[in-house]
């Protein structure tokens, strides 16, 4: 237990970088999801083709592989950088995003196909159809799934701290190596840590889902 | 386990018959291109009693070494190990009067160490084996023979590191919650760059993403022997001191104050500079003095 207490600076700093990996790759996962799932239904098979190739592909590939391709090939290739969080950012962010499109189609494909034609009835081109229509209604619809998608982002942050980034989980693995008497504390601390920002988040989506719920 | 080892000793054995045969077939010269192979000592004599004249009377001593460990203790495919822990073993069995190919090699890592010494499952071991007195309390250490430390090794063509000073304020790979990590986060001000294992910083420092990796001298000269056209120490100093001794049964003060005697006849004779040449002089290009022996 005194370890927790005397290594809270260590945690505090993991608990911040993990905060900021979560909410950055969150807020890009989140907008290019979305555009990914407007693609997805969009008139242009092109789009829909790059769209459904994307997630297919990102979808069934193991975390760790993109973050292998973030950290150390894309350097070999030409793309570095001095910070490992940007490589970690982007794992995040490209992995996430493929399961914010599928949950936002499967909220478009929620919305009856009536919205649609009576949008199109009086006239509204295909970006006004999706974005005034059916997007905040499909929105609304998939709050509960996008939440659970964002708390395993939270946790998916965890496999930065093996890819050179000190993290939480980072953090824990070299308190854990100095403190090698008091593993099974230092392991609470850093679940501690995760819960405080995974479970306000459920709570969130809880609060949020009763404000914008619609019935049908 | 037991039925492995019997099988490793036969075919030991046969390994060794077979080096004897290629020996005689070309009239006794020649190496066998696995490091030298020092002249035993003709009949020499010991106290009665003593650990010495009862490995020199059986003919045979059996030294526990590192196999995994480049420059220093490394079994290679032909089943022999090479290094200079190899090649101290070597000269210390020579001046027993047994030659080379009479040592079984058994292999210690770094927990096994200290048990296989109480067991008698080793006569004595040299393997990049630290004196502390945590292990003194165990068993008892000659030497030391090495002082290792840590180091810095950087990319080839990197002059701008040469020392611990030139890392400030930048990116340093290294395990997490190492030793070596604390010591260049918090002597030297460098930003750590975490990583599982020091493989896994070998990529980082290609790619230019960090500047240097540290650990101690020792593990970053097997990287760099692997790779001499990617990496180089950035000094054949060390800024921490890892003394490196030749552990043996506790209490056997005969056999210890022995084994320090031969260690510094090395140093005077040369064997101890060759030995260093052969092996670890390949990266480490500054031959060490023996260090000052503890006789404690």
């Amino acid at each position: 237990m005194d370890v927790i207490i005397e290594s809270l600076p260590q945690y505090w700093d993991g608990f911040l970088r993990t905060l900021f990996l979560a909410a950055v790759s969150g807020i890009i996962a989140l907008v290019a999801g979305t555009l990914l799932a407007a693609a997805r239904v969009s008139p242009v098979a092109a789009l829909r083709g790059f769209s459904m190739a994307y997630v297919e592909v990102v979808r069934n590939t193991p975390l760790t592989i993109a973050f292998f391709f973030a950290a150390v090939v894309l350097p070999r290739l030409g793309v570095t950088f001095q910070q490992f969080e940007i490589a970690a950012i982007i794992a995040l962010s490209a992995y996430t995003a493929a399961f914010i499109a599928e949950a936002v189609r499967s909220g478009v494909n929620s919305v009856p196909v009536g919205q649609a034609e009576a949008a199109r009835s009086i006239g509204m081109k295909f970006g006004q159809v999706l974005s005034l229509i059916i997007l905040p209604q499909a929105l609304r619809t998939v709050i509960p799934p996008m939440i659970n998608i964002l708390i395993a982002l939270v946790k998916n942050s965890s496999v930065a701290g093996a890819f050179y980034v000190l993290e939480l989980f980072g953090y824990g693995k070299q308190l854990a190596n100095d403190h090698g008497d008091a593993v099974m504390w230092v392991l609470v601390g850093v679940a501690f840590f995760y819960l405080l920002i995974t479970v306000p988040l459920g709570y969130l989506a809880h609060q949020v889902e009763r404000k914008v719920a619609i019935a049908r | 386990m037991k039925a492995f080892l019997t099988r490793r000793k036969s075919l030991l054995a046969a390994a060794s018959a077979a080096i004897a045969l290629t020996l005689s077939a070309c009239g006794g010269g020649g190496g066998t291109g696995t490091g030298s192979n020092p002249t035993p000592v003709e009949k020499p004599s010991f106290a009665a009693g003593t650990t010495m004249e009862k490995l020199a009377s059986a003919g045979k001593v059996t030294i526990g070494t590192k196999f995994d460990q480049p420059l220093f203790g490394q079994k290679g495919l032909d089943g022999k190990p090479v290094g200079f822990d190899v090649e101290i073993g070597k000269l210390l069995a020579a001046k027993l009067g047994i030659p080379a190919d009479k040592i079984e090699w058994v292999e210690t890592v770094s927990a096994n160490r200290e048990q296989f010494i109480k067991q008698g499952k080793v006569d004595l071991i040299v393997a990049t084996y630290t004196i502390n007195d945590k292990r003194k309390t165990e068993v008892d250490f000659a030497g030391p023979y090495y002082e290792a430390g840590q180091a810095l090794m950087v990319n080839k063509d990197n002059t701008s590191i040469t020392k611990p000073e030139d890392v400030k304020g930048k990116n340093v790979c290294s395990v997490t919650g190492s030793t070596p990590a604390s010591t260049i986060v918090e002597k030297y001000g460098a930003v750590l760059v975490p990583a599982a294992t020091y493989s896994a910083c070998l990529e980082p420092l290609r790619n230019k993403q960090v500047e240097a990796v540290t650990t101690d001298n020792v593990i970053l000269a097997g990287f760099v022997n692997k790779e001499p056209d990617a990496f180089k120490l950035a000094s054949d100093e060390t800024f921490t001191k890892e003394p490196y001794g030749i552990g043996l049964k506790k209490g056997d003060t005969e056999f210890r104050n022995w084994v320090n005697d031969q260690l510094e006849s090395f140093s005077k004779d040369g064997s101890y500079k060759k030995a260093w040449e052969d092996t670890a002089g390949a990266v480490i290009k500054t031959a060490p003095e023996l260090p000052a022996i503890d006789r404690y």
